[in-house]
């Protein structure tokens, strides 16, 4: 279904308009009950199961219960997402239980450059093909090696 | 409370605010590819005193294709050519594709990629004794692409990386670029544009779109001289092999319904093999990538009787050559062989994971293999987490047993192993053959620009130019930003002029919710109307006609004249009743101008596969009545136009024009 809620976490991102789960679900689906305070999966066959809800809930209250058409009950896979990795544990059907750690980026958050250094580039190359990163390189774009014009059907 | 008129309501509509803007580039989309055009066009666009907006349906963190993260980027050509690149994807996509624009993406994607690194993310490096390290480990070595670092290798053209945050990082670039714009540069979130904006002084001139908010109750009009529809590929139009629960689980991304090819459509743009499609062979029901587990970990797949069934139809795929003969037989032949095994009785076909895994224990200790374990997990982990979950639901060790793989339900995209899309413009140099420049000398000769004035596609939106992958789609992107910036200062004075005025096309693209209003008391449940229909009902009908008419999973692919001249009869009806499309809320509104998305999406698609007469793609569908594949009269591409002016559809051939020598694949 998908993701899913456990009520005694969820605090429905107290106060806020919104939630954390449904700004960040990438199909709209998570939404608040404001009578309740709870959020939950509106259209759980919509669900991608991306986890994006599961990893930013500031409560960890949402978790996956995987697809009910393929998938035995009694499994799961939770994240842990700090700033620089993420940690895994899946418990198998039969109880066995793995853990992973992963990094997921190597600069503080918030910190990506979009010119990555390099200067703006002068609006007289606007018409030629280089990318402003490529003119701050002193890139030439290759072209093709041997290039030829052989028409085929049509 | 009484049970009649009841339901679980998503966010209210109410009579919606008009809201006009009016900016030099509308971007539409938030996944890589507008991304990377936010990030160039900011540079381009602060200099020249020009106002950008991005539109994106969701939140741009966590939206497009890469939502969830990758294990890897597939197009990085490091010590490799361009050239060779352009080999590669010709050859696996059966002889036909621009190779004007896959070489220009070819040519520029390892700058993306090195941005990517910039800033932040993981890639993992082979240090100088040969030992694999990830991408944070290898970060604090100080081990960049940049400095010369190898990176690795799974595949010829793919590297691995650490991308569980590939998204997030891509996207905070392209915010932190926008931010730099200060009031120049919006960006809006959960605005869903949903058709383009024609102009009314100017014949077949895009003049921006319009769209509406998912969180509020506001019409978007947004006036643009450039607008940039890449919107990705389109997901659910045939019916899944999941039909509960397991229908999100599409192996694209579930909220792709296919908006830019609609949206190309209804302006009168050409639209370029949109009978190609994609049905990757996938870990069954999970749809987990199979790359790495064939590439990195050496996997092999067989039968059920542990056949290799690709060795076994050598003879059968050389009814294919020369496609068939490259060194890396293309992945429709590959689908071709695995199907044939599949009716005639010798399924499942199986990943034998536990074979690669324990040959790789042979030569490994304790730790090495833990490490190699992590690794295969987190290939799922990053970018497919269902399927780690499926495995420990179904109890599967993968150095222990085997696991099921199977060709999906088609999908159609132009970023991945597949091209559909809109025809658009290259690069205007002297190697690219006069016949594609000279197409777009009407409206202008801009990288990128499909043929319709002012209206630009990158990603998935754009045709013929497959296997860009994430990277490949994010500069494709930054060049058609660029492009977009050339033709704003070269088209100044245009001033964007709507046909339609602010209330009619409020009236339209709030008719779903206006028809709801209307008709909601007519009966006792919201679900039985016979006044209208609800989003999810036109999906269903819609996923039936492809899947039965239009070589589905139900007829193993396969179709004819006759079946797609029927399934599209029963395709026009449901265009009809999409006109009575209703939507109970904000939710639901979404959901119903998706359908339009998606069902003007399956015409092309149908319409392509019935002027087509051969098979191209055999693995990917069938046209019974043409079963061979015939270079001599259709190694050309198929173009499609909806003529705006008269309701007709036109199609055409445009030669197929080889650029990069023989051999055929690389």
């Amino acid at each position: 279904m998908p993701s899913y809620v456990n009520p005694e976490k969820c605090d429905g991102c107290k106060g806020g308009d919104r939630t954390v789960c449904m700004y960040i679900c990438p199909n709209d689906l998570m939404i608040l009950d404001t009578e309740n305070m709870k959020a939950y999966n509106q259209e759980p066959d919509q669900c991608w199961e991306c986890y994006s809800c599961v990893k930013s809930c500031p409560q960890g209250a949402i978790s996956v219960r995987h697809y009910a058409d393929f998938s035995p009950l009694g499994a799961s896979c939770q994240p842990m997402r700090g700033t620089t990795d993420i940690m895994w544990t899946i418990k198998f059907r039969n109880g066995v239980v793995k853990r992973f750690k992963f990094p997921i980026r190597t600069t503080p958050e918030g910190s990506a450059d979009p010119t990555v250094g390099k200067p703006d580039p002068d609006l007289s190359a606007i018409g030629d093909n280089r990318l402003f990163t490529e003119i701050a390189d002193g890139v030439t774009p290759a072209t093709p090696e041997n290039p030829v014009a052989i028409k085929f059907a049509g | 409370m009484g049970r009649i008129w009841s339901y679980n309501p998503g966010l209210e509509c109410a009579e919606p605010e008009i809201v006009e803007m009016e900016t030099d580039i509308l971007l539409v989309g938030g996944g890589m590819a507008c991304c990377g055009a936010a990030v160039e066009a900011v540079r381009w666009a602060k200099p020249a005193g020009l106002k950008i907006v991005l539109c994106d349906k969701a939140a741009l963190e966590r939206s497009g294709a890469v939502a969830m993260g990758l294990s890897a980027i597939n197009t990085y050509i490091g010590e490799n050519k361009p050239d060779d690149y352009v080999r590669m994807v010709r050859c696996d996509l059966m002889g036909i594709i621009r190779e004007d624009l896959s070489f220009d993406v070819g040519r520029h994607v390892d700058d993306t990629v090195h941005c990517f690194e910039d800033w932040g993310l993981p890639i993992w490096k082979t240090t100088d004794d040969g030992k694999t390290i990830d991408g944070a480990e290898a970060k604090a070595k100080g081990l960049t692409l940049r400095g010369g670092a190898k990176p690795v290798r799974s595949g010829r053209w793919q590297i691995m990386i650490n991308g569980e945050s590939y998204k997030v990082i891509v996207a905070e670039a392209a915010k932190n670029a926008m931010d730099q714009m200060g009031e120049n540069g919006v960006i809006l979130e959960r605005v869903f544009i949903v058709r383009p904006l024609m102009d009314a002084n100017e014949p077949n001139r895009c003049c921006g779109g319009v769209g509406f908010s998912v969180r509020e109750n506001k019409v978007y009009i947004i006036k643009a001289n450039a607008t940039l529809v890449a919107t990705g590929g389109a997901v659910n139009i045939f019916r899944p092999r999941s039909v509960g629960e397991g229908q999100g689980r599409a192996w694209y991304p579930v909220w792709n319904p296919g908006s830019g090819y609609a949206m190309f459509a209804m302006s009168g743009a050409k639209l370029v093999l949109m009978e190609n499609r994609f049905v990757p062979a996938r870990f069954k029901d999970g749809y987990g990538p199979v790359g790495a587990w064939f590439l990195l970990f050496k996997a092999r797949a067989t039968n059920a009787f542990d056949e290799d069934y690709i060795a076994k139809h050598k003879d059968e795929l050389k009814k294919f050559a020369p496609y068939s003969e490259a060194s890396v037989v293309g992945t429709c032949l590959r689908n071709h062989a695995m199907l044939i095994e599949m009716k005639e009785g010798r399924g499942p076909i199986f990943m034998h994971t536990e074979w690669a895994l324990q040959e790789s224990m042979k030569n490994m200790d304790k730790k090495e293999f833990k490490k190699l374990e992590a690794e295969a997990w987190e290939d799922f982990l990053d970018m497919c987490v269902t399927q780690a979950g499926l495995w420990a639901c179904l109890n599967i060790e993968p150095e222990k047993v085997p696991s099921e793989i199977m060709p999906t339900e088609p999908y159609f995209l132009g970023s991945h192993a597949g091209c559909a899309g809109a025809w658009c413009c290259g690069p205007d140099e002297d190697w690219v053959p006069e016949e594609y420049r000279k197409a777009w000398d009407d409206v202008g000769r801009y990288n990128r620009m499909t043929t319709v004035k002012g209206m630009f596609a990158a990603g998935d939106t754009v045709g013929a130019c497959g296997h860009k992958f994430s990277s490949g789609s994010h500069v494709e992107g930054r060049i058609a930003a660029k492009a977009m910036i050339k033709f704003c200062l070269d088209n100044k004075d245009f001033k964007p002029t709507p046909k339609e005025n602010p209330e009619e096309l409020k009236k339209e693209i709030y008719g779903p919710w206006y028809r709801f209003q209307e008709f909601k008391n007519a009966t006792t449940v919201y679900e039985i109307n016979p006044n209208y229909l609800l989003p999810r009902q036109i999906q269903l009908r819609l996923m039936k006609i492809m899947d039965e008419y239009v070589a589905g999973i139900a007829t193993y692919y396969q179709t004819n004249k006759i079946m797609l001249e029927r399934g599209l009869e029963l395709l026009t009806m449901l265009k009809e009743d999409m006109q009575k499309a209703a939507a109970r809320d904000l939710h639901e509104l979404m959901r119903a101008w998706e359908n339009i998305h998606r069902v003007w999406t399956a015409e092309l698609h149908l319409r392509h596969v019935l002027f087509r007469e051969e098979t191209r793609y055999p693995g990917y569908y069938y046209r019974a009545d043409f079963p061979e594949l015939d270079d001599q009269n259709w190694r050309c591409f198929t173009l499609s136009r909806w003529n705006p002016e008269t309701g007709e559809w036109e199609m055409e051939k445009f030669p197929y024009i080889q650029i990069i020598p023989d051999p055929l694949g690389p």
